[in-house]
This record gives structure tokens, sequence and C-alpha cells, in this order.
């Protein structure tokens, strides 16, 4: 207790770097994520490779993923935009079968409703299909978020700062106090990311209310 | 006036859902398309709006062939009603109903007001207008659902199976508002059901299809329960279609005056059924006389069918079939008793009806061939 009141200001610091680069590639991920899976929606023949392939991509170790990142990117080593794009990969990886289900769960009456109303096709995802997918696609991306803010960690490993140089400095200083800190500052923090989805959740469905 | 002109369609299985149909919906009446499941009458529907392409053949509204418009404003100028309303659960009442309007690109203050509107229209609460459409029984979400479809006051309604999601009860008196309202609206309607007693109460003309997507009959329902054109149609239309087109026939049917009794008075001097009315003279209900003595309470009537003055001889041959008395209970349009009448004068008055019509069948014929050759399928009654 005493070592993280020692060092509250480096926490605070190292956990807002976490939370951008958790947090970044989850709303990024998320927009990547919505025109691919329409597109696996509307084009069924698509969607099991759509959904099977991008979900390979969560399989690929996060240490290869960002060291990978540099060479195909042209990016320094130590750029943390290695780090956000890599976990962007792996958001799209998850939400992109989330999108999917989203949209398949708009009961097919209301969206029949929405096209014989006129809505066109981007209207009815924005207005109809979208809104109503809230529910599902949130459950998704508390799944992302919480994944995100674990994965990030490996980041110290490559140099890019964040709440897991607390584990690695922790452990190689044999510090179990940091240790400590460091594990439970993550969970606070999946536990904060997941809290904000479902607030967000909320926000977008005071339909679900009554 | 929608007209359909040939139209198929065969998807690529090779199941065909629509068989050459060729049918026209006159402006201003309602079409019922009616048939068993896979008779292909919600495709056809749904060939209207372009929402499933004819594989050949063509539809026209009002001459214009929908398969040149852009099928998005062509939809926002057909209202379309679903069963269970399709109502949209993220938008509140009046956003549901303002749909269509905000969609032509009316102001957001003109369209909600619209809505509220169409919802007095449709016999609601203004105060639902904000409410979500969970909230709502689903006779009521049906309600929304034509309010929907009328929002931007189309000119051709399409109706697939409107009713059929909630209790009988309810859609019986959601079936009357709705013949009301198209009474003052006028609209070209297309109306799909299952149910031939809907397809009956409410087509100006019935169009019955066979599965495989054939039209068997189309007619005025009178002429459908009076003559289905072959087995299938007679079978589809039902064992008391006898009976059920005497709900077509109107006569003026003389009553009876009947002894009444006020409820909470006492009856004096009867020895069988007396007729119970409400200080108005509306006819609450039968009591009999011999076996209860005293005030007369409502807690001890027996009621029947009530018929309306100059309806239907189903309505008054049902009224007199189901009053305990055997004498049917006739009312005015504000409800009260207009008097009573027996089955047995009800079916003299059809005698007379069926023979009026045969001599006028018969006229119309001699006026129009002067040389006297009638046809004998034509004067048949």
């Amino acid at each position: 207790m005493t070592w993280a009141l020692d060092h509250a200001g480096q926490i605070a610091d190292l956990a807002w770097r976490h939370v951008l680069l958790a947090g970044i590639p989850l709303l990024l991920g998320l927009v990547l994520a919505i025109p691919l899976g329409w597109l696996a929606h509307r084009v069924p023949v698509l969607a099991p490779v759509m959904v099977v392939g991008t979900g390979l991509l969560y399989t690929i170790p996060s240490l290869a993923l960002f060291i990978l990142m540099p060479l195909m990117l042209g990016t320094r080593i130590l750029d943390p935009v290695n780090v956000v794009v890599a976990m962007t990969i792996y958001t799209v990886a998850l939400l992109v079968r989330t999108v999917v289900d989203g949209l398949r769960s708009v009961p097919g009456d209301v969206d029949a409703a929405a096209t014989a109303m006129g809505l066109g096709a981007l209207r009815r995802l924005w207005q109809v299909q979208l809104p109503l997918a809230v529910p599902v696609i949130a459950a998704g991306m508390r799944v992302a978020a919480v994944s995100n803010v674990s994965i990030v960690s490996i980041a110290s490993l490559i140099g890019v700062a964040q709440l897991g140089d607390l584990l690695t400095d922790g452990y190689n200083r044999n510090i179990p106090a940091e240790l400590i800190t460091g594990i439970l500052a993550t969970l606070l923090l999946a536990l904060v990311f997941d809290r904000a989805v479902v607030g967000v959740e909320r926000l977008l469905t005071p339909w679900r209310a009554s | 006036m929608i007209r359909f002109e040939s139209v198929s369609k065969t998807y690529a299985d090779g199941t065909t859902a629509v068989d050459n149909l060729s049918l026209t919906a006159p402006t201003g009446q309602i079409t019922v398309l009616v048939g068993p499941s896979g008779c292909g009458k919600t495709t056809s529907l749904r060939m209207v709006n372009r929402m499933i392409t004819p594989t050949s053949g063509r539809i026209t509204i009002d001459g214009t062939d929908t398969g040149s418009l852009d099928p998005a404003q062509l939809r926002r100028g057909i209202g379309y009603v679903i069963q269970q309303g399709g109502l949209f659960p993220h938008h509140t009442v009046e956003r549901n109903i303002a749909t269509v309007p905000l969609l032509l690109g009316w102001d957001k203050r003109r369209a909600y007001a619209r809505a509220r509107e169409l919802l007095e229209t449709v016999g609601l609460d203004a105060a639902l207008a904000s409410r979500y459409p969970a909230a709502l029984s689903g006779g009521q979400q049906q309600r929304v659902g034509v309010a929907r479809a009328l929002a931007a006051d189309p000119p051709v309604m399409l109706m697939d199976e409107p009713f059929s999601a909630v209790d009988p009860v309810v859609r019986d008196q959601l079936q009357d508002e709705f013949r009301r309202l198209q009474a003052q609206l006028g609209k070209t309607i297309l109306f799909v059901t299952h149910d031939i007693d809907e397809a009956i109460k409410l087509g100006d003309q019935v169009a019955v299809l066979r599965v495989g997507g054939r039209l068997a009959q189309v007619a005025p329902p009178a002429e459908l329960l009076a003559t289905p054109i072959d087995d299938f149609v007679a079978g589809f239309v039902g064992r008391d279609r006898g009976y059920r087109a005497l709900g077509f026939v109107a006569a003026d049917l003389p009553v009876h005056s009947e002894a009444t009794v006020e409820v909470g008075t006492p009856i004096v001097a009867a020895d069988g059924w007396v007729l119970v009315v409400d200080p108005e003279r509306r006819p609450l209900g039968w009591i009999d006389g011999a076996r209860h003595p005293g005030p007369v309470t409502t807690e001890l009537l027996t009621g029947g069918t009530l018929a309306p003055a100059g309806g239907s001889l189903r309505a008054a041959l049902d009224a007199s079939l189901s009053s305990p008395s055997g004498r049917g209970v006739v009312i005015d349009d504000e409800g009260r008793l207009a008097g009573t009448v027996t089955a047995e004068e009800v079916l003299r008055a059809l005698a007379h009806e069926r023979a009026n019509a045969a001599n006028a069948a018969a006229s119309a014929i001699a006026a129009a061939s002067p040389s006297g050759v009638t046809s004998p399928s034509a004067a048949a009654p």
C-alpha cells in the first residue's frame, strides 16, 4: 500500500497510457468492424469467410504482432502506434462476429417494415439495425474491452509504457508490492472499461428500460 | 388503381410462388387477397412495393409501372402495415408514426404534430405519443402500425395480416374501426389475410388464391359466398356460407312492439320472458317473469345479440336465434329498442327478397334482350 502511495504519480501516468492504448483501439476496432460486419450480413456468402477470417487474427500471439508492426507500418520500434494498430486488429477480430450477430438479432418484421417504408440500406443500418443491435454489440464490446486491457500489458516487453511496466519491473527487481499493484490496477481498469461500456449501452437503449 | 398484369414469381430453387396473376385493385376500394399458406398472397403484396421483384409480368399503380421507379421513393408513397405492427421498438410511438414524413423531409415539429393527430384518428390517447412500443398492448401496437402507414397520406396501402396477431375480440373491434376509417379515407388497399371471415367482412372484392399462386376467383364477398366458382373456393369459403351470405342481404323488417320493464322496477303480470330496458329504453337483457318476482336487477338477465334496424338479415336472424324468448331485439341508431322480430319473420323476409331479386334480374334481361332470348344461367337467382 505504501509502495502504491509513494508511486501514485507514476501509476496514474501509466494508467492513463494504458487507457489510451486499450481504449483508442476499442473505438477504432468498432468503427472498422461495423462496415465489415454489415458487409458480411448483407452478402451471406461472405459471412463465414469474414467471421472466421477476422476471428483467426485473434490467435496471432500479441508479442509477435507487436514486433511485426514496425516492419509492416514502417514505424519506429518504440512507437506506441504499433500497439494501437495491433490492438485494433484484435478488437476487429472480436467484433466482426459480434456485429454480424447483432445485425442478425434485429427482428425480421422490423427490418421488413423499415424497407417497406422506404428506408434505403444505409438509413436502415443507421436508424434501425445498429440501434437494435446495441445490446449484442455491447456484450461483444465488454469482452473486447477486458481483453484489450489485459493484452496491452504485454507491450511492456517491447518498451511501450503502461501498467504492464509494474509487472515486468516488479518481477525483475523482485518487488511484490509493485507486482500486486500492477495486477490490481489492471483489474480495476478492466472493471472501469466494462462499466463504461455498460453505461454507454444504457444511454443508447432507453427503450429497453420499460 | 393497382394492376397485376400476368405477374409470376419463381424462385431460384424452382418453386413458383405466384403464377400468372392478373388482378385489378380498384381505386378507393379494399381488395383482399385470401388463401391457404403457400398461395403466394404475401409475395404478391410485396411485389407491389418491389420488396420482391417479379420474374415476369408487370405491376402498375395508376398506370405507372412500379418497375420504372426508384424502390425507396416508390415505398414512401405506399402505406404498409404488417402483422404485430412491425413497430421500431427503439423509437417512441410518435417517432414511429413520423417515420415516412421525416424521410420525405418534413420538419420535425410538423411530423410529430401529424403523428399526434393520427393517434386520435386511430382511437389512441395522445398521451401514448412519447411511450415506447413495448409499453403498449398488442391491439394498441396494431393501431400505431396503421397510423404509421397513414402518416404521409399515401393513396395506396398494403396490409399484410395486420389484425391476425391480436385476440378475437380486439380483432373484431380493429376490423370495425378500420372499416369506418376506410369509409372516410377511401384509400386503395390491398389486404392479405388467411382468414376468409376477415376477407368477407372487410373486402369490397375478394381474390381467392390457390396453393402455387394461381388465382381461383375474384368477386365481391356476397357473390363469392353465393356462387363460388369451384369446389376449392366453396371449401375455402366454408360450410356455413349460406348463412353468412345473409350478412349481405339488408331488409327493413317489420318489428313488433315488445312489453318491457325498466330495471329496478318489479314485473307486473308477466308469464314468460320480459325484455328489460334502462331508463333510456336501451335493451339490457331478458328475464323470466314467472320465476323472478320483485324488482329487476341486472344480474338476473340473459341476453341475445342485438340487430340494428335496417341491418342485415344475418344480424336479425342471429338476434332471434340467440334470444331466450325467440324474439330478436332490434335497436335503432341510438341503441334504443325498436322492437322485436322472430326467426320465421326473418326467413319470410328472405323469401320475399329473393323473389324480388329474381324478378329484377328477369326484367333486366328481358329489357337487355328484346328478342326474348335469355340465358338460363344468367337468370338464375
